[in-house]
């Protein structure tokens, strides 16, 4: 079933830093954003989608704090991929005729309470896997990095070569006044910055920052009666991959079958996307997820990204044209979010013009939730503009 | 929160010098995995297997996750290969080797590498278990040093 929903609202909070603001507050700024951008009213939102780290129970606590009444609600949580699982579910829901207008949101902070990804997680006690991680120190950070160390053994990517995605990102946020880090970096500067867990260095790390995000979904009768320019989501796929009892193989993502899936519903193949939301928690995840999206063979990500062909205006696919979490901004450690909302800026025409995709009519947005060499969701989404 | 995993524990747990060896997190014991932990303190090593199609697994799990069979205990030899590793310069006071080993018997478990230089350590390099102490009345923990140093 093609999921013929539309994405009519799309908000990234203004804050990297946010010292003085609770969550539940940025999770209603951050909905009143997106129902401004929208052109919608609070009342008008029959539907919501949280991710498992909002405040409270599941959804509970965030429809009380905005003030929702909901008829639909969803809190999947897969990690960072989670906010394109909600935008696949919410069109789902629409089809089915559950509800009209869902809004997903999304909010945290991070760097004010001192997260990274050094520190181990806490997922519970009952965790029948942590017994077995837990002694060894396994935090985010070393999960990418095995995965990356195996990477470079079966196909030779080089240092090089994941630099060029932090080089990317670092032109794109030079042109975003919101971007935590807006310097352009160099290859070499990527080189000699810190060894953190072999082989990713401090630069090949996602920034931590407080902030977030909310999208508005809805069926088309509603998205043509607004103002905004027609987004409509036309493929989406999800997917888990975890160690398997044992038996996995850490050189692809479940972005293999989360896109597979996303590009069949679509009816497209990737040489037909102008523009690319890729998630960078780490420059490897992005050298993989292209592979694994099909951009380009297995292996080959790492020649692929180099020589600046994710920098738009200069390689073959745009990529994070808002800075990407590598230097832009990375919610409450979870960057699903503004994948989906970069998509939607290049495919109405209003990213920054030195980095807007001309005439961008097809948008991907991609994002991996987890830990790349432990359990991990890949969420893929196709977005059309109409 | 549990105490094995806050980060006061961790900071606690790692708080050494090259003088006193390091205090490895214990991990929390549950009931399917009791076993396991007991034939740890007796420097056992041991693996579920499958009853009904015969196939090792890592971790251990009271139904086979391929095909939800019932799992016996089996001792294993010990050997393995790493599969991949990466040295994790922060987390710890130390540099330490975090890793993937690929045991003889087919499953690929996370594990440290240990008893060696940091630099040493290779994909495909063959490891042998040691068992290392954790904090408190934990019990000891699986990790490989390399065959040859």
């Amino acid at each position: 079933m093609n999921p013929q929903a539309y994405i009519v609202g799309a908000y990234e909070h203004p804050t990297r830093k946010a010292p003085d603001s609770s969550v539940a507050q940025l999770h209603a700024e951050a909905a009143k954003g997106a129902l401004e951008d929208a052109g919608l009213r609070l009342e008008d939102v029959d539907g919501y989608l949280c991710a498992g780290d909002a405040p409270g129970l599941g959804p509970l606590n965030m429809i009380d704090y905005i003030g929702i009444k909901p008829r639909y609600i969803d809190s999947t949580d897969t990690g960072g991929s989670s906010y394109l699982v909600h935008v696949a579910h919410a069109a789902q829901a629409i089809a089915a005729g559950h509800c009209n207008i869902a809004l997903i949101t999304l909010a945290g902070r991070p760097r004010s309470e001192g997260s990274s990804g050094l520190v181990p997680r806490n997922w519970g006690e009952n965790l029948p896997d942590a017994p077995f991680e837990t002694p060894f120190t396994s935090v985010t950070v070393n999960s990418y990095a095995m995965a990356a160390m195996r990477h470079r053994y079966e196909f030779g990517t080089t240092l090089e070569q994941m630099a060029w995605v932090k080089v990317a990102a670092s032109h794109h946020a030079q042109h975003n006044p919101q971007a935590m880090l807006r310097n352009v970096v160099t290859v070499q500067e990527v080189m000699d910055s810190p060894m953190i867990s072999d082989p990713l260095r401090r630069l090949d790390c996602c920034v931590v920052s407080d902030g977030g995000g909310a999208l508005l979904v809805t069926r088309a009768e509603v998205a043509r009666s607004l103002k905004r320019p027609l987004v409509k989501v036309i493929g989406a796929g999800e997917a888990v991959k975890g160690p398997e009892g044992g038996y996995f193989d850490l050189t692809f993502s479940a972005g293999r079958w989360s896109g597979q899936r996303a590009f069949e519903q679509a009816g497209v193949k990737a040489s037909d996307i102008q523009y690319a939301s890729i998630y960078d928690s780490f420059t490897i995840t992005v050298i993989m997820q292209l592979e694994d999206l099909g951009f380009c063979a297995k292996g080959d990500g790492g020649r692929f990204v180099a020589d600046g062909n994710l920098i738009a205006g200069v390689g073959k696919l745009p990529v994070n044209t808002d800075g990407g979490g590598l230097c832009n901004n990375h919610p409450a450690n979870r960057g699903g979010i503004t994948k989906v909302i970069e998509a939607v800026r290049q495919l109405r025409g209003e990213a920054h013009p030195a980095v807007q995709v001309a005439n961008c009519r097809l948008a991907l947005a991609h994002g991996t939730g987890g830990t790349l060499s432990g359990r991990h969701a890949g969420a893929t989404l196709i977005m059309e503009r109409e | 929160m549990s105490s094995q995993q806050s980060e006061g524990a961790v900071q606690q747990a790692t708080a050494s010098t090259e003088q006193s060896p390091i205090q490895y997190l214990a991990p929390r014991i549950l009931g399917d995995q009791a076993v396991f932990w007991e034939a740890a303190k007796a420097g056992r090593f041991l693996i579920k297997r499958c009853k009904a199609c015969g196939k090792a697994h890592w971790f251990p799990r009271a139904l086979c996750p391929f095909c939800m069979g019932e799992t016996d205990w089996e001792e294993a030899s010990g050997m393995g290969e790493i599969y991949t590793y990466s040295i994790t310069r922060k987390a710890r006071p130390q540099p330490f080797v975090i890793a993937y080993v690929t045991l003889d018997e087919g499953p690929k478990m996370m594990t440290n590498i240990v008893d060696c230089d940091p630099a040493s350590v290779r994909i495909g390099q063959r490891v042998r278990l040691v068992f290392k102490a954790t904090e408190g009345d934990g019990p000891p923990v699986p990790m490989f040093r390399p065959v040859e140093v």
